[in-house]
C-alpha cells in the first residue's frame, strides 16, 4: 500500500540526528513492548509480514508522530486482537474476559533464547525457477496494490541489473495477508542512482534493492 | 485465518488504542498478558538482557577484526556470509540470512531499510533512532552523499556509493576499511576501533579512536 512507511525520496523529514552513548532502550517500557512482540510471536497466529502490514496500516499522521517502539505497541495491540488472543475490552478493562481460560505461555525465559538464536529463516528449500540470472536487465514492475508490498515507490518502473541471486523466499505479498508463502527467488537488483533520481544524482551512484521474481519482468 | 488486515477493513483499525502514556499502557498490557498466560515475564526479561547486554555491535565489531586479519577469513565472509558468522558464534534473529558488503578506496557502501528498520540484529544489535528515523529511511537512498555530510564523512567525487535497501530478509553488514598504522595489531585491538557505525556506512574506522579511548 502507497502510504507513508514507504519513505525512500521523499524530502523535508528532518535534519539527522545522532544521540551519543545511546542505550538499547531509552525506557523499561520500551525493552518490555520489544519483548512482548517477540513473545507473543511465539504463538504463530501471524508472521513477520503480518506484523510489518500492521505497523504500516498505522494512519500517516500518526505514523509519522508515533515513535519507533509505539508503533510497535499498536502494531501489537493489533494483531492480538484481530488473531482474537485478546480482546479490545480486555485491553481498555486490563482485566481477562470472564471465564476465559488461563493458558501456558508459549515461550519460556529458555525458548526464547534458542528462538532467537535460531532465528525464523524466510528461505525456503524448495524448487522454483529463477526466471532471471546474474547480469541480466530487468525492469521492475509499476504496481500500487492496495495490500502489502515489499517494491517501494521509488523503484517501480525502473530498469536495473540482477547483482545477485540471494535464492528462494518466502513472498511478503501473499503471506502478509495468509493467503500461502509463494517461494520465489529473491535477487539484489541494482539501479544507477540516475535512473531513480535524474540528474541530480552522482553517475557513479548505484542503489541495490532487494526484488522478488515477481516484482520484475525483462528489459 | 481470522486475521485480515487488508485495507478493506481498516475502518476497525481503532487508533484510540495508542497510548497516551506509552509507559502506563505498556505495563498494563503486559498484566492483561501475563494474567491471561500468554506471555512468561521470565521470558520478557531474558529477551530484554539479551538484546541489552549480549547482542550489540561489539559482536560485528569482531567479524570485521578477524576479516582484517585472517584473509580467509574475509574470503568465507563476503563469499558465505551466514558460515563464516556462526564460525564466531553469531546468527539468529533478524539476521538469518547475512550479506557482508566489502568499502575499498573506490567502494562506499551504505545500508537503509526505508520501508521499516531491517537491520543485522546479531551483528549490530537493535537499530539506533537515527537509523529509525524518517530522516535517515528517506534521505539515504536519493541522497546518501548529504546523509553521509551530516554524519562527517566527505566522500570525493571518484568514490562510488552504493546504497543497499534491505526490503527483503537479507541483511547487510558492511566490512569497513582498515585503517593504515594497524599492520601490528592484533584481533582484540582491531576490534576495538570498529564502530557500529562504519558497520552500516554511515563512518570509517580511524586509528585515532584508540588514542582519544586511552
Amino acid at each position: 500500500m502507497n502510504s507513508v512507511h514507504d519513505m525512500g525520496g521523499m524530502d523535508g523529514m528532518g535534519p539527522l540526528v545522532e544521540e551519543k552513548n545511546e542505550p538499547v532502550f531509552h525506557d523499561e517500557w520500551e525493552g518490555r513492548i520489544f519483548a512482548m512482540n517477540l513473545a507473543m510471536g511465539a504463538w504463530r497466529k501471524w508472521n513477520i509480514d503480518a506484523s510489518r502490514h500492521a505497523r504500516e496500516l498505522i494512519p500517516p499522521a500518526e505514523y509519522l508522530r508515533m515513535s519507533y517502539y509505539e508503533k510497535w505497541v499498536a502494531g501489537l495491540i493489533e494483531l492480538i486482537v484481530k488473531s482474537e488472543l485478546v480482546t479490545r475490552d480486555e485491553i481498555e478493562s486490563v482485566t481477562p474476559a470472564a471465564g476465559s481460560v488461563k493458558v501456558v505461555p508459549a515461550l519460556t525465559a529458555d525458548q526464547a533464547m534458542a528462538r532467537i538464536a535460531t532465528g525464523i529463516p524466510a528461505k525456503r528449500n524448495v524448487d522454483a525457477p529463477a526466471r532471471f540470472k546474474v547480469g541480466q536487465r530487468v525492469r521492475t514492475c509499476n504496481m500500487h496494490p492496495m495490500r502489502h508490498t515489499r517494491l517501494p515507490r521509488y523503484a517501480r518502473g525502473r530498469f536495473g541489473t540482477i547483482n545477485r541471486d540471494h535464492g528462494v523466499f518466502v513472498f511478503p505479498d501473499t503471506n502478509a495477508h495468509f493467503l500461502g508463502e509463494k517461494p520465489q527467488h529473491v535477487y539484489s537488483v541494482c539501479f544507477a542512482a540516475r535512473e531513480l533520481w535524474g540528474a541530480q544524482a552522482e553517475e557513479k551512484d548505484s542503489v541495490y534493492v532487494d526484488m522478488w521474481d515477481e516484482y520484475l519482468e525483462p528489459a | 485465518m481470522s486475521l485480515d488486515l487488508s485495507p478493506t477493513h481498516q475502518h476497525e483499525h481503532d487508533n484510540q488504542a495508542v497510548p497516551s502514556d506509552p509507559a502506563l499502557r505498556v505495563k498494563a498490557l503486559e498484566s492483561l498478558l501475563v494474567e491471561k498466560g500468554l506471555v512468561d515475564p521470565a521470558a520478557l526479561d531474558a529477551l530484554v538482557d539479551a538484546y541489552e547486554h549480549k547482542i550489540g555491535p561489539r559482536n560485528g565489531a569482531r567479524v570485521v577484526a578477524r576479516a582484517w586479519f585472517d584473509p580467509a577469513y574475509k574470503q568465507r565472509l563476503l563469499s558465505n556470509a551466514d558460515a563464516a558468522i556462526a564460525e564466531m558464534g553469531y546468527g539468529g534473529f533478524q539476521g538469518e540470512h547475512m550479506v557482508v558488503v566489502e568499502n575499498s578506496a573506490k567502494v562506499h557502501n551504505l545500508v537503509v531499510c526505508t520501508l521499516c528498520s531491517c537491520y543485522p540484529w546479531p551483528v549490530l544489535g537493535l537499530p539506533p533512532v537515527w537509523y529509525k528515523s524518517a530522516p535517515y529511511r528517506s534521505r539515504a537512498v536519493i541522497d546518501p552523499r548529504g546523509v553521509l555530510r551530516e554524519f562527517g564523512l566527505e566522500l570525493p567525487e571518484d568514490v562510488e556509493v552504493r546504497v543497499w535497501d534491505s526490503t527483503a530478509e537479507v541483511r547487510y553488514l558492511v566490512l569497513p576499511e582498515r585503517p593504515a598504522g594497524t599492520e601490528g595489531m592484533n584481533e582484540e585491538a582491531l576490534a576495538a576501533l570498529v564502530t557500529r557505525d562504519a558497520m552500516v556506512g554511515v563512518g570509517k574506522v580511524f586509528l585515532s579512536k584508540v588514542v582519544s579511548a586511552a
